[in-house]
Parts: C-alpha cells; structure tokens; sequence
C-alpha cells in the first residue's frame, strides 16, 4: 500500500483543525472498511487520514434532551443495530444497520462513512432522510446543521467542502403513532449491495388516516431520491392495499435507475413499485394497520 | 510527509502490553503476522470481504486488513493465539476438531474468532442465527455444514 501520514485528534478543535488545513489532501478514517481497500487498490490517494475514532462529538451515542437521538459519524453501525431504543423507536435505521457487510464490518463501519461515500445504494441513507436526521458538520468557516437528504451532489459526491468534515447525527424523536420500516431488493440472502432499497415513515392520525409520510429511495437515481409523488397520494388517506399499490406506481416517477451488473434500468423501475408497495404496507403493519 | 514516517504504537495483544514502531499503512494484519509473528489471521481477499484475518478488537471481531495498525494505540487485540491459553485448546476449536469443522484450515482461525464472538452474544443460536453471523467468513473448501455443526457442538459443550 502506498505511504500516508496519519493523525489522531483527540479533540472536535483538532480535528477541524486537521481538515482545514489538509483540505483534500485528506480522508477521515472512522470504520476504514472501505478507504482502506480504497488506497490499496489505488482509487484514492490520501496524503493524509484523519482518525476520527478519537474525537468525543463523533463517538456520541445519546439522547439529544428532547426526545430524539444524536449518533456520532464515528460509531460502529453494531451499537445503533443493536440498541433497544433504535430498535423500537427508529427500526428502519436499525434494520439498515444491520444490512451493511457481514458483521466484521458492522463492527467497524459508521454511519459516517456509509452516508460520506455518498453511494446511491448506501442502506442506512434513506432512513436517515425518511426520520427527518440532520447532519452536524464542521470546518474552519464554522459548524453548521443540515438535512441529511440535502447533502448529495451525484454518485460520491458530497455538497460538502473538503476542508469540512461529518461530525454526528441527529434523528429528531418521531410523532406519536409513526413507525418506520426500510426494505431493499439483493439477488442472495445477505452481503450484497442493494439492487433497489426503499425506506418510509409514517404517522397516522387520531382517525388511522396517513397524518404523515415520508418516502425515499435507493440505487435508482445518482443520489437517494426523495418519492414526493407517492408521499402525495397517501397523504391524508386511509391505507388500503390499492393506495398502497398507487403509492409503488407513483414512486417510479423519481426512479432514473441506470443498468449495472446488479440490474437493469427496467428491471429497478419495476423493482420500485414493489418495494414502494411493501414497505408502506409493512410500516402499517407495525402501526397495527395489516392491508394486505 | 516522510518517506519513512514511523512511529511507536502500543495496545495490548492476548493480554500483554506490545511496542511496535510501524508505519501507517502497515495493516493490523501486517503487524500482528510480520511485527508479532502471530501468523494465526491469514491474508485473503485483502478487502473485507472474506473473513481470514478476522481479530477481535476491544471486544469486537473486525476484518485486520482493513484496519491500521496504528489505530491500535491502548486498544486491546485478541488473536487466535490467545484464546486458550498455553497449548490448551478452547471448546470452540476442540468441537472444530472433533466436528470436521475445516478442511485446508486457512479460514479457520478467523471463523473460530467469529464464532467466539457469536457465542458471547447469543450463547444458544439458532441454525440461522450462526450462518448469518458467520457471513463474513468465507470457506473456500465449501465446509459449510461441518462448521455449522461444530458451532452447534461448541454452544452445547459451553452451556452443559
């Protein structure tokens, strides 16, 4: 492998610090599970790593004080997989969690890493954006917070700026009566990049109308995709396996999948319907509503 | 950047205190094998994706070929070596043995370090429970089912 340097700042200060003055000379370093791979094949070559394992802000794993959660970019994705909280009241995150890689790589990749590889197909993307989560980043013009759905620019493309870097989560606590549910489509049972994933939230109302809906998509379009014309048609409705049906047809309008050795275009549009259909019909489920 | 930017790293290894002076791109399975000479994790695929050179770290098994090994400053590592002491063997290698559990061997470490650690966390799993968390080892010989069978043989023999 090609030579690097590597620091390890112990400190949010440091870190940005780091990161401003390397700018793209620099890679964080949190799970490694993919920079590692990626500067031993040669497809980046870092001068630098910045080991964010070491800084306190990008470790957190707490509550945020008013109900919601606050995930550091550094954490192993096995502490959300595993945490009864998330489990219960964010499940699709916690499900996604559990999706990337074998657990060896659970163990070590992050959020961070798996949200800034920007891949369409990133699995725990479409959670975070359908909980509404935002992401606290740092650089030397100061901190900012923003939409995580906000931060792709196309395929490992980030709207952020290289001297910035990912510092934690914050996945607001959800609405009373609301679940969440993601699915993805792979062509085996386990370790496998998603040929379509979908996640949704929902909350309904006093009356078991759809209150509220939030639908994105995976691996159809060079970022994730937010299914505003499927969220439209259920919003305010009573979910029956028809809607449900309508919501999947309404969704293909945001897929503009490309053909790869995974799919084809046709093959992920018809693939979105699907998903789209089950993962609203299942996120009912775990409300108690069963439309199928 | 130098050319030759090492430094001194220390973390424990099977329970004793270790000093290497390595460079950043050595891997934790570079230094472990070529530092320690814990040759015990094996090389594969290089990528994460096979499991051989699986290391347990502050608690957690990881792929070490895509770790640093400068990442290791005060963690605790435990390789294969260290997981019985001595020349005793752990009832999870000894239900390998008697179970058939490996054919060329050259995963195996790596899938007894799984395992290990499954066991901790789900003392009695289920058939399914065990392929899912062994999905990250790879057995090129194709003994799936005699490893299977030797995770069942160790859970029993650790709960009895």
């Amino acid at each position: 492998m090609r030579n690097f340097d590597y620091v390890a700042p112990t400190s949010l200060t440091e870190a940005v610090q780091a990161f401003g003055q390397a700018g793209d000379k620099a890679r964080a370093l949190a799970g490694g599970t993919d920079i590692i791979d990626q500067i031993r094949i040669g497809r980046r070559t870092p001068e630098l790593l910045i080991d964010t394992k070491r800084v306190p802000e990008m470790m957190v794993f707490e509550g945020d004080g008013a109900g919601g959660l606050r995930i550091g970019a550094a954490l192993p994705l096995y502490r959300v997989r595993d945490d009864a909280n998330v489990q219960a009241t964010y499940p699709a995150l916690a499900t996604a969690s559990g999706l990337v890689g074998a657990v060896q790589i659970q163990n070590r990749a992050t959020l961070g890493g798996n949200v800034g590889n920007a891949a369409p197909s990133g699995d725990t993307i479409p959670p975070l954006v359908v909980l509404g989560s935002t992401v606290v980043i740092a650089g030397p013009r100061g901190t900012r917070e923003e939409p995580v759905e906000n931060i792709f620019a196309g395929p490992g493309q980030m709207t952020i700026a290289p001297d910035e870097c990912l510092v934690e989560f914050r996945v607001p606590a959800p609405k009373a009566n609301s679940s969440s549910y993601y699915v993805r489509f792979i062509p085996r049972a386990e370790m496998d990049i998603a040929v379509v994933g979908v996640g949704v939230s929902l909350t309904l109302n006093g009356g078991g109308q759809i209150e509220d809906v939030n639908i994105s998509l995976a691996s159809v379009a060079p970022t994730p995709v937010r299914a505003t014309d499927a969220e439209n048609v259920l919003r305010g409705e009573t979910l029956t396996a028809a809607l449900a049906r309508e919501a999947g047809e309404q969704a293909e309008h945001h897929a503009s999948p490309i053909s790869d050795v995974r799919g084809s275009a046709d093959y992920r549009r018809e693939l979105t319907k699907v998903l789209t259909r089950r993962a609203v019909a299942a996120c009912a489920a775990q409300l108690g509503v069963n439309v199928t | 950047m130098t050319t030759t930017n090492r430094r001194i790293v220390q973390f424990t290894v099977n329970g004793n205190s270790v000093e290497v002076a390595i460079t950043p791109r050595q891997t934790l399975l570079e230094v472990v094998r070529d530092e320690l000479g814990l040759t015990g994790a094996k090389e594969g695929c290089s990528n994460g994706n096979c499991g051989s050179c699986t290391i347990e770290v502050d608690g957690v098994t990881i792929n070490s070929c895509c770790a640093l090994g400068v990442e290791m400053d005060g963690r605790e590592v435990n390789t294969i070596e260290g997981l019985a002491p001595g020349n005793d063997l752990h009832p999870i290698q000894k239900a390998y043995m008697n179970n058939g559990g490996f054919q060329c061997g050259i995963c195996t470490p790596g899938f007894i370090l799984s395992t290990d650690h499954l066991l901790k966390m789900i003392p009695n799993p289920t058939e399914e429970e065990i392929r899912l968390h062994l999905a990250g080892n790879l057995c090129r010989c194709t003994g799936y089912d005699k490893i299977v069978r030797s995770v069942q043989a160790a859970a029993e023999d650790m709960n009895s």
